[in-house]
């Protein structure tokens, strides 16, 4: 008996991961191709949430699931222009405190628009229900976010690693002196790239909304398990992420089964642990920007 | 005509000469003399994980300055809010003695969380300032931590606990069932559990499942499984703020069908649930279906100027400043060591309730009527804010209110 629970909190765990990745996913993008922490990320994945409710009544879950995150990017494309451009080559420091600054702003402007108060949404009837293998259970809802992060997850290799568009990205992370004196503006593709990252914590935060509080602070307690992942994976790392989503959904359930209190600081525990035995994360590679 | 005109002067005149012998003899009374307004510290966390409370709180206590102003005021006064974010509890003593030093308020009200609240009442009993917790629910502070100036309308968790377990018991949940409890992992959580269980062992229920939740968890699946494989007659909630929230919220996503019940609850929480994901029994201090005319006149007022139902964090909010002005004009002054002895004289007021409540003088926790209610049936949710029925009141009609308050087990021991 004891060991079918344990298969059980495993599989669910990986599904967990899934959750982590989503959040995370953004995040290490932004990072591993502009350079820039974003602490705003977790306010992004909430403006994602509060759009998704805000719009779900007008245009169903399905339509909010499409337009969210769009619009979202847009505002990606808005901050990179005004904000993130001035600081790729400077100090992170200064990146790292004007991004805390924004996650400030971000979460009071939902405070004052949409009052402190929890807002209720729930999943779709349609998407609702559980899925039983044997004496396994898996709601369907959870399965849909794992095949979307799934999906996300490939889509975001093929343009990186795949297509020319990505090439110019990697090539500029690498070299941006050469990619100047080949006649490139970086410029449009940082923008997209940042577009792409803040777009996908808005999908996160559509996503979430059904299964989480939307409340003007959901982004700052998101924001700490996805710097766990991006750590653990490695930063700079894309498969590094993936792998460290599902490792940290796995270890907290084990956690959780044994000894409940310890459920969320296993993520740390972990962390430090690989950064012990490995100090640039699972399958983080030697960027010298960052040595 | 004239001559009611000179007894009218005549009265003014003794009323400031009256006013005036006491500006001269209390010290603090001579800066509140100077000031045309009466100032009211409001302290409670307005971010966090607690913040969707304490903007409920900040409601409630605005809605009654401005009642209060537009009666009259206090001793011809306006009163003045002073409303300040208190974070935690380092924050939160260090506000308070900014209030009382800076802002000279003439007492202070609000907190939710206890750590917070234990802080601010340290504060309260070191200046000799009246503290009225609204929100702050740990036994503790009713028992060892107990002070003359820290006043509690807010119930303490002994009281939900009772206040639920009638019903309970009622509707055979607890003897010889087994229970799985998932507890918030902090202060409030724990003193909670150490009740609710003691609650549910006398009774004869039995636990096969206790967890504690860490606050800043989001994701509830593993717990989930856990209560699933043990197969519990009833699950209980010891959670707090948007732990409730996403507790609910999933445990309706993987379609578990043991009965839910808790033990500390704010409507605030489940409101912001959703369709479909509420349900269980849960205990109140007091809910807008309250069937009493003030109550009806306060839902009323509030839902005019905030386009929202109260519930119960703006409940005590409101009812504390509410009674903190009456007593005030009662007693003729603003001196807060009068203020602490009228409280605990056991002065009486009107709560919104049934029954009038009062301070007792052995823990300064007020004595009063508590409620439960049952979730819904989803197809009978009129609109967003219909997602309860009240199963009653406790005591009930007749019954001493005392029962419900936490035993007088000598833990508290207030300086005479």
């Amino acid at each position: 008996m004891e060991l079918i629970f344990l298969v059980e909190q495993v599989l669910n765990g990986l599904l967990v991961g899934a959750y982590y990745l989503l959040i995370a996913l953004g995040l290490s993008l932004i990072f591993s191709l502009g350079g820039i922490v974003n602490l705003a990320h977790g306010g992004f994945y909430a403006v994602g949430a509060y759009l998704a409710v805000a719009l779900a009544p007008r245009i169903g879950f399905a339509g909010a699931f499409v337009a969210s995150p769009i619009l979202v990017a847009l505002l990606g494309v808005a901050v990179e222009r005004l904000i993130f451009r001035r600081f790729y080559r400077s100090d992170p420091i200064l990146s790292l405190l004007l991004t805390f600054g924004l996650a400030m702003v971000i979460e009071q402007s939902l405070r004052m628009l949409f009052g402190a108060a929890p807002l209720p949404f729930s999943i779709p009837a349609e998407l609702r229900g559980q899925v039983f293998l044997g004496d396994f259970i898996y709601p369907r809802y959870r399965l849909m976010i794992l095949a979307v992060a799934l999906g996300a997850v490939a889509a975001t290799w093929f343009l990186v690693y795949r297509t020319a568009f990505g090439r110019v990205v990697r090539a500029g992370v690498q070299n941006p002196e050469m990619v100047g004196a080949l006649g490139i503006s970086l410029q449009p593709y940082m923008t997209a790239v940042s577009a792409l990252g803040i777009g996908l914590a808005g999908l996160a935060g559509v996503l979430l909304a059904p299964i989480s509080g939307v409340h003007p602070a959901m982004g700052a307690e998101i924001l700490t398990a996805a710097f766990v992942v991006v750590v653990i994976g490695g930063l700079g790392s894309f498969w590094g992420v993936v792998a460290a989503a599902a490792l940290v959904g796995v270890v907290r359930g084990l956690t959780i089964f044994f000894f409940p209190p310890a459920g969320e600081a296993s993520m740390y525990l972990l962390m430090a642990l690989v950064l012990l035995v490995r100090p640039r994360g699972l399958l983080g590679e030697r960027i010298e920007k960052f040595e | 005509m004239d001559d009611g005109k000179i007894i009218t002067r005549r009265r003014w005149m003794q009323g400031s000469a009256g006013a005036a012998l006491a500006a001269g003899i209390g010290m603090p009374a001579i800066s509140y003399g100077q000031s045309d307004v009466i100032r009211i510290g409001h302290l409670t966390p307005i971010t966090g994980f607690l913040g969707p409370l304490g903007e409920y709180a900040q409601m409630g206590v605005k809605l009654a300055a401005e009642e209060v102003n537009a009666a009259g005021g206090v001793l011809g006064r306006k009163v003045e809010l002073v409303l300040e974010d208190s974070v935690n509890p380092q924050t939160g003593s260090a506000k308070a003695e900014r209030l009382i030093a800076r802002d000279r308020v003439a007492m202070i009200i609000g907190e939710i969380s206890s750590a917070t609240a234990l802080a601010i009442g340290q504060v309260a009993n070191r200046t000799k300032t009246v503290f009225i917790n609204t929100g702050a629910n740990s036994d503790a502070l009713r028992g060892p931590s107990c002070n003359p100036y820290m006043f509690h309308i807010e119930a303490a968790n002994s009281m939900m606990v009772m206040a639920v377990g009638e019903y309970l018991k009622n509707e055979k949940m607890i003897q010889g069932k087994k229970w799985y409890s998932l507890t918030a992992d902090y202060a409030f959580g724990h003193d909670l559990f150490k009740v609710a269980k003691k609650f549910v062992s006398d009774n004869g229920g039995q636990f096969v499942g206790q967890d504690l939740v860490p606050t800043d968890a989001t994701d509830f699946s593993p717990y989930l499984l856990k209560i699933r494989q043990a197969r519990p007659d009833v699950v209980a909630s010891n959670l707090a703020g948007n732990q409730i929230t996403n507790f609910i919220k999933q445990y309706a996503e993987y379609g578990l069908t043991f009965p839910i019940t808790g033990f500390g609850f704010d409507t605030a929480v489940a409101w912001g649930a959703g369709k479909g994901n509420f349900a269980g029994i849960w205990p109140l201090i007091w809910h807008h279906l309250v069937e009493s005319p003030s109550s009806k006149k306060y839902v009323e007022a509030f839902s005019k100027k905030y386009g929202k139902l109260p519930e119960n964090q703006s409940w005590g909010d409101y009812n504390s400043l509410k009674l903190v002005a009456q007593s005030f004009n009662e007693l003729k002054s603003a001196d807060p060591q009068k203020l602490a002895e009228h409280l605990r004289k056991g002065a009486k007021f009107d709560v919104l309730k049934g029954r009038e409540g009062y301070f007792r003088a052995y823990d300064n926790q007020m004595v009063q009527e508590m409620y439960a209610v049952r979730a819904k049936d989803q197809a009978k949710m009129k609109d967003q804010w219909d997602i309860y029925d009240p199963l009653g009141t406790i005591p009930a009609a007749g019954g001493d209110l005392e029962v419900l308050a936490p035993p007088k087990d000598g833990e508290c021991k207030m300086p005479a």
